[in-house]
């Protein structure tokens, strides 16, 4: 692979790399000339996600081969990048003022943003063990970073060091793993792993502690049961556009490493594995679900909901097919469930964020009379709300029609079940904030929303409605991202 | 020649300790300690892995070489969360940090 080629596969990780340096670069020069420059840095920090978008759209399946053997830019690693860019440019307009008032430094916070992102890109398109770990380690440390902002507060420097200590916690058991792994195969590279666990003799039961081990790691950043105990005070800690960015970026980029993982290098190993993630989906959503019905506080209970979706999510790993003419191929239903999911939460984590800069306030209570003091954040919260709940015609059910449907196809159908039954639970907790905001009377001040949060608000809503009346550009594209996968097994 | 399951059980052993350390420690410190034995017995056992599996390819050994360096990465972050929750509580004890519950 020439050198053009590799800097035209690798250019949309290259834009935002130079885009936090430029943004670090610059917060320090303008800290000197005082404030007022944050509208600058926001719009620099928009452009450079948006140029990176065009250059993946452009480039982003220029080769097929990995580059040096780490990095591959295939169509699955296309479909989380471009998630990814989607998912922080939305993070991003709505976290514009949101720092006034909590603290001083706010230029590096957009910089921060970016290089989040890029270890999403990096994670997501890993086919070395070794890469596999760099990018996931620098994804955790930029997000213990961007959690603990809020220095001088209390509450979210108790969230970063929860993460933090459950993250270093996760990755040490992961690369226990990973070294397990490598002493079976002799490798580090995801592809010979496989032929060369097939052919290893007495020293292949090494693979099953290296799968749980395994598992622990991708199972913290997507917030697997029983690997879930950071994030509901991680997520109320944290400043809320971190929480809404949490709740998809890594999440999505564990699920594509365990993907990748699981089915390129492990699937030799594929009954085993598939019965234990079975479990941890059933026993996740269950435990999400349950905790939720009781929560006060709004950023908790999207938290206990999140864990929740992870569940549902997983039921599509678990309900691999390898045939590719079926339209349920499982692994399909985890990319679109995704999608549907990112604008959805972001969308919902907006309007959260609009309302804690009026009322400067997470508690559900307070939501009440919400409609009378801004019915476009009443209305757009319905919405959201009823999609996470996998209404019909919103994106939120196409999604859950897409992982119960695999369920269904390869007769799981105690999964499917109780993935329906949570659904049903998860109504009560989510029509509960309806009822707060139409139901109950509250303080009737009008809320003034920022325009940037309006943008993201009514373009999660449009997304979620094209996703939910629209769906068959999305599918076909979910499904011709896994097909990259689908050979594999 | 030291068979290579002696290295292995040093290194499982080194691992268990370090996550007893882990699980059993209340100050944050003695935590992020804990963390750094475990991360030293997958040092062991890439180093230990490589020679014996597969000598000719040096990427056991590289990897050995980025976990030390990610770990100093990892300790500096750490650390600095540590002083910020210092500051706020002045306490390092993981029990008393306890503003959110449920």
């Amino acid at each position: 692979m020439s050198a053009v080629e590799i800097l035209q596969a690798f250019a949309p990780e290259l834009v935002l790399f130079l885009g936090a340096l430029v943004l670090l670069a610059l917060d320090m020069a303008w800290r000197r000339l005082g404030e007022g420059k944050e509208a600058t840095i926001l719009s620099l920090a928009v452009a450079f996600v948006i140029l990176s978008l065009l250059l993946l759209l452009g480039f982003g399946k220029a080769s097929a081969l990995p580059i040096w053997g780490m990095l591959a830019s295939d169509q699955f690693a296309f479909f989380f990048k471009g998630l990814a860019l989607i998912g922080t440019g939305l993070v991003l307009l709505s976290s514009y003022r949101y720092l006034e008032g909590h603290t001083p430094y706010r230029g590096e916070f957009y910089a921060f943003l970016l290089l989040v992102t890029l270890a999403i890109m990096l994670v997501v398109g890993a086919v070395n063990l070794l890469m596999l770990y760099l990018a996931f380690e620098f994804l955790s440390l930029t997000s213990y970073i961007l959690v603990g902002y809020l220095r001088e507060e209390g509450k979210s420097s108790e969230a970063a060091i929860k993460y933090f200590l459950y993250g270093v916690t996760a990755s040490a058991m992961m690369l226990y793993g990973i070294s397990l792994l490598y002493g079976v195969t002799g490798t580090l590279d995801l592809v010979k792993i496989g032929p060369a666990l097939a052919s290893s003799g007495a020293g292949s039961w090494l693979a099953f502690p290296a799968i749980v081990l395994l598992l622990a790691g991708f199972g913290f950043k997507i917030a697997l049961v029983p690997f879930h105990q950071w994030s509901p005070d991680t997520y109320e800690g944290a400043p809320t556009p971190v929480t809404a960015f949490l709740s998809v970026g890594p999440k999505a980029a564990g699920f594509a490493v365990l993907a990748r993982v699981f089915i390129t290098a492990l699937s030799r190993f594929q009954p085993e594995w598939v019965s234990v993630l079975a479990g941890i989906s059933m026993v996740t959503m269950t435990l999400g679900n349950l905790v939720a019905l009781r929560q006060e506080n709004i950023k908790r209970m999207l938290a206990y909901s999140s864990i929740a979706h992870a569940g549902y999510i997983l039921i599509g790993l678990v309900c691999l097919v390898s045939g590719v003419t079926s339209n349920f191929t499982g692994l399909n239903g985890v990319l679109i469930y995704l999608l549907a999911y990112l604008f959805t939460n972001l969308g919902a984590f907006a309007v959260v964020i609009a309302v804690e800069r009026a009322t400067g306030s997470n508690r559900i209570a307070d939501y009440a009379g919400l409609v009378k003091r801004e019915p476009l954040l009443a209305g757009a919260m319905i919405v959201f709300l009823l999609s996470l709940i996998g209404i019909p015609g919103t994106g939120g059910f196409v999604g859950k029609f897409f992982v119960f449907g695999a369920a269904i196809q390869v007769q799981f159908y105690v999964l499917a079940l109780v993935g329906v039954i949570n659904s049903v639970i998860s109504a009560f907790y989510y029509l509960n904030v309806v009822r707060h905001m139409f139901f109950l009377r509250g303080e009737e001040k009008p809320i003034a929303v920022e325009l940037t949060l309006k943008w993201v608000i009514v373009a999660s809503l449009i997304a979620v409605f094209v996703i939910g009346l629209y769906p068959h550009p999305f599918i076909s594209l979910g499904t011709k991202a896994v097909q990259i996968l689908g050979v594999a097994f | 020649m030291v068979p290579l399951s002696w290295y292995l059980l040093v290194a499982a052993a080194l691992f268990c300790i370090g996550l007893y350390g882990v699980l059993a420690r209340r100050n944050a410190i003695g935590i992020l300690m804990g963390v750094e034995l475990m991360l030293n017995a997958v040092n062991l056992n890439l180093v230990a892995f490589w020679r014996y599996v597969n000598p000719s390819d040096l990427s056991g050994l590289v990897f050995a070489i980025f976990v030390i360096a990610v770990a100093a990465a990892e300790a500096a972050v750490g650390l600095a969360i540590i002083i910020s929750i210092y500051r706020n509580r002045d306490t390092v004890n993981v029990e008393e940090v306890d503003l959110m519950r449920g």
